[in-house]
């Protein structure tokens, strides 16, 4: 029996702002607990939220990028809940009129497997804003509550149980994160609890309409955790189903360390939220102008961009999505590439060193100490034969330890090339003098020996040579 | 110089305050007197601090000794229901479950009040949560009515209206969310305004219903409500449902309003005056006022509000759903009372709501709660929504054909103490006055008789359109300055 993954994914983004949703807070993260709270989002008697204009804003850009259809009239409710975390016992959140509606994921090329994927539009059914929980700290006879977190704001993304892989709910997830940080919507960072994801996942047999038992998936604390997970899932859901058993509804934590899921809990009877429209706040209405205004302010969407890369720099597709995968890297390479003839080079420079020498000392692009325009710097004395490509790396690895300009490095060190035709002519003649033998060999046909020749070369030059013009007068003379 | 409280009102003592005849700390330490001796008769307030109250006044008289005062009624008391958040000053909504809980902030009311120069002089009892109309649902104690003692004084802000009809304060703040300053200023005799919705801010005070609720002045007399409305009124950045301030000041609108309601449609719905709705007291005193009306050059007109047999049922549904989610917060966890014996979290929950609310909030959370489950929600609180909306419609009809409507406040006269005991019939009682705030438009009752035999006063009701308060005060005070009763005070 083969059977079919239907994959559904709610994730939870914090948006960047300033402050709370409904309150002048500070919506900061890792201060001492119960520091950055107030009345309001402590829910104290008598006092109602002002909702945060910019995190709107936030969430319909989202949308927008999304190509979500955004209402002309959105409101806020209240879904009611017992627990410490919820400051009032009930959360503002959107229930029948979110902001955004609709929305669709372009999800494309190779998977975190490794496999190509098929091309596709992941769905979303909607995008939401609501205030965040505190957060519950559980001490081995006590609980605590933080509630520095209540309040922020927390947009809910979910999805149309569309995605049929852990590859694609990968870049399902890592093309939205990348949505978030171009529009400056949140950083996504997992470990902070900026971006959570819940998974919704079922199988059924192949070409079966109606969906097969959903087990939801928590405690997911990175993609590639829920790429692990997803993949663990499908196979024991697979093994209970092929060996004649049933699944049962249920909530299961994922533990990343043993590469296994337990048990949370079997879902009880379906929670009564008693969501009713929120009194304390009135409708909000948005134009088709506001709308308009607001397309007008959006940041290049990363497929975009990497088309951008592909036809204004002649980058390779591959190349584009390595280098748009994350915004600041893109906004690095695109200003550099505006300052240099052979952009080409400068993204392979950008991919195969620059990225990896990030990676080593595990900073961001951010932090980097190397600007774009040095960046081209480099890559222009290469193209132009300043330098040689070998005398680059050298020369990058000091610019990336210290920040210092390559035309500085260089002119310190005495790196210019030579081309200089007499200094090489010294040279060349010195190496066919030295090697009797692999001249005779040169001369009985084994021209390829001429490699040999050029290395002795650049070796007397210290690396300084133009290889081009070594081997132009290597040839001359031998083949004289 | 005497001051002779039970007529005094905020204009008199602003005036008495300017000429320097009285100082602020004579008129509060004479107010304190008039406590101490007639409180434990009344049981109006529930907290009360006279050495705050004394330190503010002392330096209210420094302030305008100096010449620096905060405007004209710098050093003038006025109290607040329990349920108005004053700062380190406990705010118990009359229950037992927020007995020790102090607010930390002030409500954007008694910001306001404080930037005049206004001192808080205390908090009044209330119908515990603001759920009742007879101020006996108080874990406190039971209020009572200043003119018979064995007399209700009103709910749920009867504290308020108690408090002023006794004189112990000249005015108070209340909140109306059916009915709540309106009906206990009329049974008590004295002004109660329900604004029109998000006229005054709700920052700081403890909701009930969130969609119906309204501060309101009780007051004196019309003048001192105009007043006071003036102070708390307009746009708060802090309630996002609050309304922006047009430019006129209700006092001045109230000080020229002659004698006159010539050109004036005053509107009567016939589904108000059906036989047998009223009490005889109550209806003698409705075709007395119209009469008055004519009297005074008001035409009369007939309108109809169809769906008002709706309001009742649609009331309770709106009211209670969005009290069983505001009073969610009250569990025990983060502040309030928490009970001591509880093995887990759900228990802890349980016993603390049990042991911290009465019967009546109890009862209002279950029907709210009820209202807003799945299978119900859609029977209940959706239609009750739409009959809401019906409704305001039918109010803004009416109001295409009359200026204001007539209006009895209570179809009968205060109940006797302690025997109100059914909440439906309670529920009954407060037909007259929940329309207003289901319509979000403004009302005022205006003390109109004296029921002899039972030596209690009753009041009529004006209503008027959203942000019709200018038309609103200028009637009443034009019908006040005819009635008699103004100056009768109970005898105390």
């Amino acid at each position: 029996m083969k059977y079919d993954v239907v994959i559904g994914l709610e994730v939870h983004v914090q948006i960047k702002t300033k402050s709370k949703m409904f309150c002048s807070c500070p919506a900061s993260f890792g201060e001492e607990p119960n520091t950055s709270i107030c009345p309001v989002c402590t829910g104290y008697p008598g006092v109602m939220p002002v909702p945060n204009y910019e995190a709107i804003k936030k969430t319909i850009i989202a949308g927008i990028m999304c190509g979500c259809e955004i209402p002309e009239l959105s409101k806020f409710d209240r879904k009611s809940y017992f627990y410490p975390d919820m400051p009032k016992n009930y959360q503002i959140t959107q229930y029948d009129l979110p902001f955004c509606q609709r929305g669709e994921i372009h999800i494309f090329g190779k998977g975190f497997s490794g496999n190509m994927m098929e091309e596709k539009y992941i769905h979303m059914t909607r995008i939401h804003l609501e205030e965040d929980v505190a957060k519950s700290v559980h001490f081995s006879t006590f609980s605590g509550i933080d509630y520095n977190r209540a309040g922020v704001p927390l947009m809910e993304i979910v999805s149309e149980p569309e995605i049929s892989s852990a590859d694609e709910a990968y870049a399902y997830l890592t093309t939205l994160k990348q949505i978030m940080q171009y529009a400056g919507i949140s950083d996504c960072d997992m470990e902070k609890g900026q971006m959570r994801c819940d998974v919704n996942i079922s199988l059924k047999p192949s070409g079966q309409i109606e969906f097969g038992t959903k087990i939801e998936l928590k405690n997911l604390n990175s993609f590639r955790a829920i790429h692990r997970a997803i993949n663990s899932e499908i196979e024991r859901q697979q093994d209970i189903l092929l060996s004649g058993g049933k699944l049962q509804q249920e909530t299961r934590g994922w533990n990343d360390d043993r590469m296994t899921s337990y048990l949370m809990r079997v879902k009880e009877s379906a929670h009564d939220y008693r969501y009713f429209p929120e009194p304390d706040l009135t409708p909000i209405c948005f134009s088709k102008e506001d709308i308009e205004n607001l397309k007008k302010e959006l940041p290049e969407l990363p497929e975009i961009k990497a088309k951008r890369f592909v036809s204004d720099y002649g980058l390779t597709e591959y190349d584009a999505a390595v280098i748009t995968s994350e915004k600041n890297l893109a906004d690095y390479f695109d200003d550099g590439a505006k300052k240099t003839s052979a952009p080409k080079i400068l993204a392979n420079w950008v991919i195969s060193e620059l990225l990896r020498e990030l990676s080593n000392a595990n900073i961001s692009i951010n932090e980097v100490k190397i600007s774009s325009d040095d960046m081209a710097k480099l890559v222009n004395m290469i193209s132009i034969n300043t330098i040689s490509g070998k005398i680059g790396k050298t020369v990058f690895a000091e610019m990336f330890e210290t920040g210092k300009a390559p035309e500085e490095i260089v002119r310190e060190k005495g790196l210019v090339q030579v081309s200089d035709e007499p200094e090489i002519e010294s040279f060349v003649a010195k190496s066919i003098q030295e090697n009797p033998m692999q001249v005779e060999q040169y001369k009985t046909g084994k021209t390829a020996v001429i490699q040999y020749f050029v290395g002795q070369v650049m070796k007397l030059s210290k690396g300084k040579a133009n290889p081009q013009a070594v081997q132009k007068m290597l040839k001359s003379k031998l083949d004289a | 110089m005497n001051i002779d409280l039970k007529t005094l009102t905020i204009s008199e003592a602003s005036e008495l305050l300017a000429s320097g005849k009285i100082s602020s700390v004579q008129l509060c330490s004479d107010y304190i007197e008039r406590i101490e001796k007639i409180e434990p008769e009344i049981k109006a307030f529930v907290y009360f601090d006279k050495e705050s109250v004394l330190k503010s006044a002392e330096e209210s008289d420094i302030r305008r000794k100096k010449g620096e005062h905060f405007g004209s009624f710098d050093g003038i008391p006025v109290s607040v229901k329990d349920l108005i958040c004053v700062k380190d000053q406990p705010c118990t909504c009359g229950s037992k479950m927020l007995k020790d809980v102090h607010s930390p902030y002030d409500a954007t009311v008694v910001t306001r009040l404080k930037e005049k120069g206004f001192i808080i002089f205390g908090r009044n009892n209330m119908d515990e949560f603001a759920m009742g109309s007879t101020c006996e649902n108080s874990s406190y104690y039971p209020t009572k009515n200043p003119w018979n003692l064995n007399r209700v004084p009103g709910g749920s802000s009867g504290g308020s209206a108690a408090a002023v009809a006794a004189s112990e304060v000249p005015a108070s703040l209340g909140s109306d969310t059916g009915g709540s300053v309106r009906q206990p200023a009329a049974f008590c005799g004295v002004v109660g305004l329900k604004p029109t919705y998000g006229r005054v801010s709700r920052y700081g005070l403890v909701a009930y219903a969130s969609s119906l609720d309204q501060i309101g002045p009780i007051a004196k007399d019309v003048h001192d409500a105009a007043i006071l409305l003036d102070m708390i009124s307009g746009k708060d950045h802090l309630d996002s449902t609050s309304l922006d301030k047009e430019d006129v000041c209700f006092a001045d609108v109230v000080k020229s309003a002659g004698n006159s309601l010539k050109g004036m449609k005053i509107g009567m719905p016939k589904e108000y005056y059906i036989e047998g709705a009223l009490d005889e007291s109550v209806f003698a005193d409705i075709k007395q006022t119209e009469k008055l009306f004519k009297e005074l050059g008001a035409e009369i007109v007939e309108v109809s509000l169809p769906h008002s047999k709706y309001a009742l049922a649609s009331y309770y549904i709106i009211a209670t759903a969005e009290a069983s989610a505001n009073l969610a917060r009250f569990d025990g966890i983060r502040y309030g009372h928490r009970s001591q014996d509880s093995n887990n979290l759900h228990e802890l929950y349980l016993n603390s709501r049990k042991e911290g609310f009465g019967a009546e909030v109890k009862r209002r959370i279950l029907l709210g709660t009820f209202v807003l489950s799945s299978g119900y929600h859609d029977a209940y609180y959706l239609k009750a929504q739409k009959v809401r909306t019906l409704i305001r419609e039918d109010f803004n009809n009416a109001f295409k054909k009359c200026d204001l409507i007539l209006s009895p406040i209570s179809p009968c006269p205060p109940f006797e103490a302690g025997t109100l005991l059914d909440p439906l019939q309670m529920y009954l009682a407060d037909i007259y006055t929940i329309s207003v705030n289901l319509a979000g438009i403004c009302g005022i009752s205006v003390p109109s008789d004296i029921v002899k035999n039972l030596n209690v006063p009753l009041g009529i009701q004006l209503i008027g359109p959203a942000m019709g308060e200018s038309k609103l005060l200028k009637a009443a005070k034009v019908f006040e300055d005819n009635r008699t009763i103004r100056k009768f005070v109970p005898n105390l």
